[in-house]
């Protein structure tokens, strides 16, 4: 369960959310109506006030680097911080596995300033992906992918989503949504100006 | 014997002939550099003919409340240039207070020891020693703190996509803030560095220079001048160290969050 209460953000918020196991929530809106800055709250990545529980257990009791182990926000733009791609990634066996699943398998000796936009989208995902979170906050993860990438980062979605992973998921493509996401809101100046819909 | 030379000025004015040719090639090559050079050299010629006559009245009283005044007051114009080499500072108070801080506190303790364990002129606060001493000390340490803090808040703000990525990925602050800190470390140690890896081989030191031209055996000054450059080393590294830290303690928070929201805006 990830639970969010009376979060407050700037001029984002209150919001007051819940979502159970294996859930996905599609965060729809026009631009500047504060979505990645909901997503960031939920991080803690910026000062906010209000509660927000996974599995019963507030963020408060724990340092935020252990929250965002969780928690994993994947922004809309990735950063990166060493040369290159393999230095942004724990050497685990099932590593490969993942990046032939985003159709880059030989993405680890890359430079990263050679990666494109979409290259980078897929990479980072895939970089949050191994820790393991329990739940998944995606900030327009196809915004910079072609038809086929994108389907392929979806059944990445929807294969944590089997796995019980909590998806709240930030995107302008209301099909996108309907695809993926079991419940949807909009957002506008900051509040949720429609009730929690449940998709058919 | 003293081979001290006394300068007229008539031979200032002399010397001073090659800077004002400077001046001309500005204005013949329209480089607009004459107005800063003119400026700059003004400045310097009021400021130290107003600081000769303030030593000379200060070292004539002899007073401890006068030395830390005046000491007071070099902190507190040395904190406002660091403060002002910074192209982004820390919003408010904390922008002045974590500079002129840090260097306040290395250069003072340095200095302190000097007097009380190697110097030791009588009574050890001596205006003579003091302050000269803290100058030159401060000076340096001036130097090192602001380049620290102009590169880690420019750095941390241009970087700042790459730290949020690390701190989303679970890393601490401070581990997410390390490369960036080094760097600014490292361009805060920098001109000291340099300046010790230089001196006597490129160049002489200006203090030592001073020392010679006016009669004194050049192994004295040799040995003036490396106690001068080890305590100057000393105060600029802690001075550097301190203020880099509380810098990056004060842009970040106890949620591990990059707090660049305290950091003031560029002048365009």
């Amino acid at each position: 369960m990830l639970d969010i209460i009376q979060l407050r953000t700037g001029l984002v918020g209150p919001v007051d959310l819940s979502l159970a196991q294996g859930e996905c929530i599609a965060i729809l809106g026009p631009s500047g109506s504060g979505k990645s800055l909901l997503l960031r709250a939920v991080a803690d990545l910026d000062p906010n006030s209000g509660d927000v529980l996974l599995n019963g257990r507030s963020r408060n009791d724990m340092p935020a680097y252990q929250w965002r182990r969780l928690v994993s926000l994947v922004p809309a733009e990735s950063g990166w911080w060493a040369d290159r791609v393999a230095e942004h990634f724990k050497a685990k066996p099932d590593m490969s596995e993942m990046l032939k699943d985003v159709g880059l398998p030989d993405a680890l000796g890359w430079q990263v300033s050679r990666l494109s936009s979409g290259e980078r989208q897929r990479l980072a995902l895939v970089r949050a992906l191994q820790g393991g979170p329990q739940a998944l906050l995606l900030d327009e993860p196809t915004a910079a992918l072609d038809e086929a990438s994108t389907l392929k980062v979806e059944e990445i979605m929807q294969r944590q989503l089997e796995r019980g992973v909590i998806i709240v998921l930030v995107t302008h493509d209301p099909e996108q949504a309907g695809r993926l996401a079991n419940k949807r809101i909009t957002l506008k100046d900051g509040r949720i100006i429609d009730m929690p819909m449940t998709a058919a | 014997m003293s081979s001290y030379i006394t300068l007229s000025y008539f031979d200032l004015v002399a010397a001073s002939l090659f800077l004002v040719l400077n001046a001309v090639f500005s204005i013949l090559l329209n480089l607009g550099l004459q107005r800063q050079l003119l400026i700059a050299s003004l400045r310097m010629i009021v400021q130290l003919l107003m600081v000769g006559l303030l030593l000379k009245a200060v070292f004539a009283a002899a007073s401890p409340w006068i030395t830390l005044a005046v000491a007071i007051a070099m902190v507190t114009f040395a904190g406002r240039e660091i403060w002002a080499r910074q192209e982004r500072k820390i919003a408010g108070i904390w922008g002045y207070g974590v500079g002129a801080s840090s260097m306040m506190i290395a250069g003072t303790l340095v200095t302190v020891m000097a007097l009380t364990t190697q110097i030791e002129p009588s009574p050890w606060w001596s205006p003579q020693f003091a302050l000269p001493l803290f100058g030159m000390i401060l000076g340096n340490t001036m130097t090192g703190v602001s380049l620290g803090l102009d590169t880690l808040h420019t750095t941390l703000y241009r970087e700042r996509t790459a730290i949020e990525a690390r701190l989303l990925l679970g890393h601490s602050r401070w581990e997410a803030v390390m490369p960036v800190t080094r760097r600014a470390l490292r361009s805060g140690f920098t001109p000291i560095i340099n300046a010790m890896a230089a001196t006597g081989v490129v160049s002489l030191p200006g203090m030592m220079t001073g020392q010679i031209l006016s009669g004194i055996d050049p192994q004295e000054a040799v040995k003036y001048q490396l106690l001068i450059m080890f305590l100057i080393g000393g105060a600029t590294g802690l001075g550097v160290l301190g203020a880099v830290f509380a810098s990056v303690w004060r842009l970040t928070d106890e949620r591990h969050r990059l707090r660049l929201d305290r950091l003031s805006l560029a002048k365009g």
